[in-house]
């Protein structure tokens, strides 16, 4: 049987990982990358092979989100791994990493593999799971690491619930070192935030709405830190929104911590101004902070102390959403975003182009130890060819997700994706939908 | 402007036959998803005697599926041809969430720690009647202003009317960042309270309390409740608010609270009609139908 090849030419090649960026061609074969390089198709395009002329076009490694909810199974109708699929692929996301809470959370190997058989049906983007920390995501018995992380399980994390019991956190560091996994917080102390429906300040008591203050964050992160020393454990903090959590890091990576942590689009590109008059589609947990806190992240980014950005994709239907503030469901939609809002960063002159993509591809695969986010021989053909300056407007209608709550809808953005690329398969061509 | 109109309400409430026929015809409807006895009636006497048919509506929030009814009910009194819904809710936002699903007038009544607009313009009046202005009056709001939207409504209000503005209260019970609403803030009630124009009391609310924001009722009304000796230090003639409802010996002193010398905590509910028939009046006058 004849090999299926692929040839991109007239390519911008860009692989953050090696620091590759030069003008070229890729040659996709089977579903890997065959070769890549300048003066590759020199001599002319192998026989057979489908040719994607991409028009001086930056190829990149697909986008690797490490922080999705699929809301599959249990509330379908909210999201499913299909329509995720779609979203990602829109979005030139190719591997996603998706949350435990799903219904039944993801706290066994049955359930994981539930996941893992639905996402190989769908054929979109490679799904990966996290699996909980601890059963039914309560914070006390913690779960199977072993045999989950032999089943696939990446990591283990609550999800959106922080380990708030100290000697569950510490057993649970301790315990998954036995096996190298990591164990990803949502560093936020609880007794801290009961009630609280926005960022502490002065926009919450003009609203007359109780608090989430930054420094819950903080206070997590460091006593988590104390745990990380102690036991030697991998840890890494999801979310991380506030300038004192940001340096908090910083100050742990310095002292030789092998810690990480990630932040999701709106901690950078939004301020608690975006609550404006109770919009609902603004509320997120941990909750859009004020300014100082957003600049501090934006230099977390820029310092590399802040190591991946992640969608944060919470999908919510409106009767979660269309509520008296308080009562309104947490989360924002953000894998059709993450690619412009990324690019923000680029075109606000925070980062070069390339340094801005590894946020997204190669240092997010890395902290995770997943095979994705590099071009490279003998790679998986999972690339997205972006347009990086094109403009264009988000728009909520045109969204694949199913559910549409997202605090970004009308704004003018940069860069979006042309092609996406799965195992040399493309599973979205933009303008090209059926 | 608003508070002159209530001015001349006053002196109608104050007539044998109160009732005007201005809103002949038309419907406001009390839509109040937390109990309440003195802001209900007070919008429903206001209603009435403007000449309007009114309606109270109380919905138990614990009966209702949250959110969810606040905005089917509002559809329904809506698809009825309510002109003016006048809405109290336990949640901040909740009121305005509602107004943008409907077509007729929405009032806020109160909700939850966000705003109580029409009890700060029956404070203003009822300052205005007694002191002829509020700009440059010394105002002290004291008390339990996290859980507050009288104090938020009354400190937007007094602020822009150009009135100087002090809160007193312990720090737990006062929101983060106070002090950026253009407000002078004080721990201490009598440092807070010297030459002060008018001292205004909130409620309590104790229902909240436990232990939580401040350790005891006690300890509460020994550093923080309203007495002739901490009044001294205010102005001679300083006058005293309370919105109600009182908790007497909490946070005011029973026998203080009842001297018509100094408080006029009265004076404030008979203000509450004047005002909210000034409200319902200016609300109406662009409907459709309204010759005037």
């Amino acid at each position: 049987m004849s090999k299926y090849r692929t040839a991109y030419l007239n390519a911008r090649l860009i692989d953050p990982s090696s620091g590759l960026d030069a003008p070229g061609g890729l040659l996709a074969e089977d579903g890997a990358i065959a070769d890549l390089g300048a003066g590759l198709f020199a001599d002319g395009v192998p026989d057979g092979a489908e040719v994607v002329d991409c028009g001086g076009m930056v190829l990149a490694p697909g986008l690797v989100d490490i922080r999705v909810q699929l809301r599959d199974p249990g509330h379908e109708h909210m999201e499913d791994i299909g329509s995720a699929g779609l979203a990602a692929a829109a979005g030139g996301v190719t591997t996603m990493v998706c949350l435990p809470n799903t219904e039944p959370v993801i706290d066994n190997v049955a359930v994981l593999e539930f996941v893992a058989r639905r996402a190989r049906e769908v054929k979109l983007a490679k799904i990966h799971c996290y699996a909980a920390t601890t059963r039914g995501m309560k914070g006390n018995e913690l779960t199977e690491f072993g045999l989950l992380g032999e089943a696939g399980a990446v990591a283990f994390t609550d999800a959106e619930t922080a380990i708030a019991d100290a000697k569950t956190m510490q057993r649970a560091l301790s315990y998954a070192s036995t096996f190298g996994h990591i164990i990803m917080q949502h560093p936020e102390e609880p007794a801290l935030c009961d009630g609280g429906a926005m960022n502490s300040g002065e926009i919450a008591s003009r609203l007359g709405l109780s608090g989430l203050p930054p420094v819950a964050e903080v206070i997590m992160i460091e006593r988590d830190l104390r745990l990380v020393e102690a036991t030697g454990g991998r840890w890494h903090a999801a979310h991380v929104s506030t300038a004192a959590g940001v340096e908090a890091i910083r100050q742990a990576k310095e002292r030789g911590l092998k810690v990480t942590c990630d932040t999701a689009p709106h901690y950078f590109a939004l301020n608690e101004v975006a609550v404006g008059d109770y919009r609902t589609f603004a509320k997120v947990r941990p909750p859009l902070r004020g300014e100082d806190d957003r600049q501090a992240i934006v230099e977390g980014l820029r310092d590399g102390t802040i190591d991946a950005i992640a969608s944060d994709h919470s999908p919510h239907d409106q009767d979660s959403k269309r509520l008296p503030f308080a009562q309104a469901a947490f989360g924002i939609i953000g894998l059709e975003t993450l690619l412009p809002l990324t690019l923000e960063l680029y075109h606000n002159k925070h980062l070069p182009l390339s340094d801005a993509l590894a946020l997204i591809t190669s240092k997010p695969a890395d902290l995770l130890d997943l095979k994705a986010g590099r071009l490279a021989k003998g790679a998986a053909a999972d690339l997205v060819l972006i347009a990086p300056d094109r403009p264009w407007k988000i728009d909520e209608e045109a969204f694949r997700s199913k559910s549409k709550n997202s605090p970004f809808d009308g704004r003018p953005v940069q860069g979006h994706a042309l092609r996406t690329v799965v195992d040399g398969r493309a599973i979205f061509i933009h303008g090209n939908e059926g | 402007m608003l508070l002159d109109l209530a001015d001349t309400y006053v002196e109608q409430n104050r007539k044998p036959n109160k009732a005007l026929s201005l809103l002949q015809g038309r419907t406001v409807i009390n839509l109040f998803f937390e109990s309440s006895t003195r802001t209900r009636t007070s919008f429903e006497l206001a209603g009435k005697r403007l000449g309007a048919d009114v309606i109270n509506m109380s919905v138990s929030t614990s009966s209702i599926k949250k959110g969810e009814t606040l905005i089917d009910t509002a559809m329904t009194l809506n698809a009825m041809h309510t002109d003016v819904l006048v809405v109290r809710h336990s949640e901040s936002g909740a009121v305005k969430l509602l107004s943008e699903k409907v077509n007729c007038a929405v009032m806020n009544a109160g909700d939850g720690s966000h705003e109580h607009p029409t009890q700060a313009l029956l404070d203003a009046l009822t300052i205005r009647r007694r002191r002829g202005k509020l700009q440059g009056l010394t105002v002290a709001i004291c008390g339990d202003v996290l859980h507050s939207r009288v104090a938020r409504s009354n400190i937007l209000l007094l602020h822009t009317m150009g009135a100087r503005v002090r809160v007193i209260g312990p720090p737990t019970l006062l929101p983060s960042a106070i002090d950026r609403f253009g407000v002078e803030v004080f721990h201490d009630m009598r440092e807070g309270l010297a030459d002060c124009d008018i001292v205004m009391m909130l409620r309590l609310q104790t229902e909240r309390m436990q232990g939580r924001y401040v350790p005891s009722v006690r300890e509460y009304f020994h550093f923080f409740g309203l007495d002739r000796e901490k009044l001294a230090v205010a102005r001679e003639d300083a006058l005293v608010m309370h919105p109600g409802p009182m908790n007497r010996g909490v946070e005011i002193d029973s026998e203080l609270a009842d001297d018509i010398n100094r408080s006029v905590i009265r004076e404030q509910v008979e203000m509450g009609v004047a005002v909210r028939m000034a409200a319902i009046d200016l609300l109406t006058r662009d409907l459709v139908g309204n010759a005037a």
